[in-house]
């Protein structure tokens, strides 16, 4: 029965089920990813380059873009993430409620279908920073959907009916979700937001016909809640050994360490792993949870059937800046140092670029990204040194040693990074990465605070201003990850929130929080189209063809942590009313809504 | 704590006669914030509701600066830097110019919702959140500080010492370290 309404495209994957008696969705979508025209998951395909090999829109007539077609979602909050296009269908999903709608591609997005799931609204003040979602994914004929209340459904890909629904985590206990899945073979993996609220955060794999659990690997803990093997993960080749984070934590802090895991995964077939960072250790104050706090701050290879770690690597071990490491792992195949090797980049929130060997997890480059970073001077590339890969702190920019009650000034960058989850891009073609960052520093000052289930638990007061000199708070750059070296540097008046996209056609795209699209060309950054849409961007731009057209499409609606830092334009402590430049009020530029816009040349 | 709030809560329903009154002179919404009388480093005006104080030198009270930093920790993610409002959540310094002693309290407390086909704004409440109503005074000194214009922007420079009031009051609410 099912088979009747079955596409072309499901039918290759049901016969394929018949051939080899036992089909994974990911064979299906491995290769749907690969059809330029689509775009099935959150970053274009399992390496996260988020780059499309169509080309019809291209340096020479991107200038000509023109809007094809709008969509209002109804909704007011940011708008993070990027509509899938599966098919002749765009699926896309809104901040809370969460709304999903299947757009009909051949008439002009007209609505097939809406689902609105039932949430308390008690989970709104839950979420740190705006309600955002930041995506569905596809898979076998289904769509999953990560609600604000920590709930993951299935929704039938043809009708919107919820085919199964599984409880991830507890909004009560802080516990939220605001990170795009992804389907692995045949199991959906999702993580969990909270970091402010004091939750032990996991990252979990559900059947996707089932919507059983599988497994669920927390950041922090035992080493059976941690699904680490202390024989054979391995940090810097080396296995970590038994109770490798308990023994980072002091007495029962883990259970409320944080470690969240509400960034992008990515996944290496090949390798059979998937990539992932784990965020900030709970509380924002480091004198209050001693230790190296591990695995908080962590890049993450783990077995996508098992969910063991294969290798790690903690970035920021005993944080002390809120430089959460859950930014997205891009997988690429490149020739370094006259080696080609499987490599895997990472721009943290930190302020380094990380270039590291995806199958051992060796480092290989770890270089700023923006060269006002202050707080280290650099990673430990020394691999006979007890502090190999281990950033080397600047005293005067350490929380920790100025204590609680201490401002620390002038700490770059600031809480939110150099780059949040904003997501960069790789072109194959130029070999380089496109990184939408925040150019911004900050005071911080730890002090005591106490932890109740479902409070936030923060502990720190920040305040955030361009670095000294500079009026522009963004840059949009193009990084060389076997050199780490920045090849050029567009200014942007704000952090550039948006996440990028590459193409063939030698344009990279990228949204700005006053709301443009801008189109720029791959090779020198030099700007060749901008438009403005109706509200600051802080989506992720994709690309598709439909009945033999390339489109560009992108989601506006400002929000999320940029809309409340920016709105009133950050503090100026010499300025009086009206700053501009550096603290120029968003607020002055644009106001909520979410839309598609969706672009074409005549 | 929260018998403390009932005793402010008390004090503020005789100031509240007075309140219509004062609000159109000083767009406050607890009235005159002129401190009248001086507590172990707390202010209060002379209807008895917590204000700040405010030297020429630019010198804040200890409870002004306390409320910069509670402030900063637990109600910045929503309300924005300096209580200016947000993508998210509304400017305060405007809210206070209308929203009373009493009222503050009453939504700090219990949360305020505004929840439907427009909007989906949702204050949560801090009742039972140490972090906040340990400092509550301290927060709304700030935020009062800030709606009438008497504090500016970002961390205030100077401050007056950490008063023992102060630090017996936060031993006491928070617990034990
Ligand atoms: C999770 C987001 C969030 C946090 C955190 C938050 N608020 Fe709110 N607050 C809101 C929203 C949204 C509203 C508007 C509610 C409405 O209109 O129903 C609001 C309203 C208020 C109001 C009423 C304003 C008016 O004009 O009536 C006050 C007072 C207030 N908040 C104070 C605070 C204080 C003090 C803190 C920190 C202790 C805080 N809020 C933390 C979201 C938040």
């Amino acid at each position: 029965m099912r088979c009747m309404s079955l596409t072309i495209g499901t039918l290759v994957g049901a016969v394929a089920v018949l051939v080899g008696g036992f089909s994974y969705a990911q064979d299906d979508l491995a290769k749907m990813s690969q059809n330029p025209n689509q775009w099935v998951m959150p970053a274009k395909n399992y390496a996260n380059t988020r780059y499309s090999q169509l080309k019809q829109i291209n340096t020479s007539n991107v200038g000509k873009l023109q809007v094809a077609w709008t969509f209002s979602t109804g909704v007011l909050r940011g708008h993070e993430g990027a509509p899938l296009v599966v098919g002749d269908v765009m699926y896309l999903s809104t901040p809370f409620p969460n709304i999903v709608y299947a757009l009909d591609l051949s008439h002009d997005g007209k609505i097939l279908w809406k689902y609105e799931p039932k949430q308390d609204p008690s989970v709104i003040p839950v979420m740190c920073c705006d309600t955002v979602n930041r995506g569905v994914a596809y898979a076998d004929g289904k769509i999953f959907l990560h609600q604000a209340d920590d709930k993951l459904v299935a929704l039938d890909a043809k009708t919107g009916k919820e085919v199964w629904t599984a409880v991830n985590g507890d909004p009560k206990r802080g516990q939220t979700g605001t990170s795009a899945p992804l389907v692995v073979k045949d199991k959906v993996l999702v993580g969990t937001s909270g970091g402010e609220f004091g939750v032990q955060c996991s990252l979990a794999a559900y059947d996707i016909n089932s919507g059983k659990l599988a497994w669920r690997a927390y950041s922090e803990g035992p080493d059976d809640q941690i699904l680490v093997d202390p024989e054979k993960t391995t940090q810097f080749g080396k296995p970590v050994g038994q109770n490798s984070s308990l023994k980072t934590w002091q007495g029962d802090q883990w259970k409320i360490g944080g470690g969240c895991t509400w960034g992008w995964i990515s996944y290496d077939p090949e390798l059979n792993l998937v990539y992932y960072g784990s965020g900030n250790p709970s509380t924002w104050n480091p004198t209050q949870r001693p230790g190296d706090n591990k695995w908080s701050m962590t890049i993450w290879a783990r077995n996508p059937d098992t969910g063991v770690a294969k290798w790690v690597y903690q970035m920021t071990p005993h944080d002390e800046w809120d430089y959460d490491g859950v930014n997205e792992m891009i997988l690429t195949d490149q020739r370094i140092n006259g080696r080609e090797r499987k490599l895997l980049t990472h721009f943290d929130r930190n302020g380094l670029g990380y270039t590291l060997d995806r199958a051992t997890g060796e480092l290989l480059v770890a270089a700023k990204y923006d060269p006002k970073v202050n707080w280290t001077s650099g990673v430990d590339m020394d691999k006979n040194s007890p502090n190999y890969g281990r950033p080397t702190v600047v005293q005067r920019y350490s929380t920790q040693a100025g204590g609680e009650d201490h401002n620390t000034t002038g700490i770059c960058p600031a809480a939110l990074g150099s780059k949040d989850e904003q997501p960069a891009a790789y072109s194959p073609e130029t070999q380089l990465f496109y990184v939408p960052t925040n150019h911004v520093c900050m005071d911080y000052e730890p002090f005591r605070v106490s932890y109740t289930a479902g409070q936030p638990y923060v502990g720190a007061t920040l305040s955030m201003y361009p670095p000294p000199g500079d009026s522009n708070m963004g840059n949009f750059i193009a990084w060389d990850n076997k050199t780490g070296k920045i090849v050029w540097s567009d200014p942007e008046l704000f952090s550039v929130w948006s996440g990028a996209l590459a193409t063939a056609g030698g344009v990279v795209f990228y949204g700005t929080l006053e709301g443009y699209l801008k189109a720029v060309d791959a090779k020198t950054g030099k700007e060749l189209y901008r438009f403005k849409t109706p509200s600051g961007i802080i989506g992720n731009v994709m690309t598709y063809q439909h009945a033999g057209k390339q489109y560009v499409a992108v989601l506006s609606g400002v929000g999320g942590w940029a809309g409340i830092g920016l709105a009133a334009g950050l503090t100026d402590p010499h300025a009086g009313l009206g700053a501009v430049g550096g603290y120029a009020a968003l607020s002055n530029y644009t106001a909520l809504g979410g839309q598609l816009t969706v672009f074409a040349v005549p | 704590m929260k018998s403390r709030a009932l005793v402010a809560a008390c004090v503020l329903t005789v100031a509240a006669l007075w309140a219509g009154v004062v609000i159109a002179a000083n767009a406050d919404g607890s009235g005159d914030p002129t401190a009248a009388k001086n507590q172990d480093g707390k202010y209060y005006d002379k209807q008895g509701t917590p204000t700040y104080s405010i030297k020429p030198d630019g010198t804040v009270d200890w409870y002004t600066y306390s409320g910069y930093r509670r402030y900063s920790s637990e109600c910045l993610r929503c309300h924005g830097p300096d209580g200016a409002g947000s993508s998210y959540a509304p400017d305060l310094t405007n809210s206070l110019k209308t929203v009373s002693y009493t009222d503050f309290l009453g939504v700090v407390a219990g949360g305020k919702k505004d929840v439907n086909t427009a909007n989906d704004l949702v204050m949560p409440s801090f009742g039972v959140d140490r972090n906040v109503m340990c400092y509550i005074d301290d927060i709304y000194i700030y935020l009062r500080a800030r709606a009438d214009g008497a504090l500016g922007r970002g961390r205030p420079a100077k401050h007056e010492e950490k008063p023992t009031a102060a630090q017996k009051w936060e031993n006491s609410c928070m617990g034990p370290a």
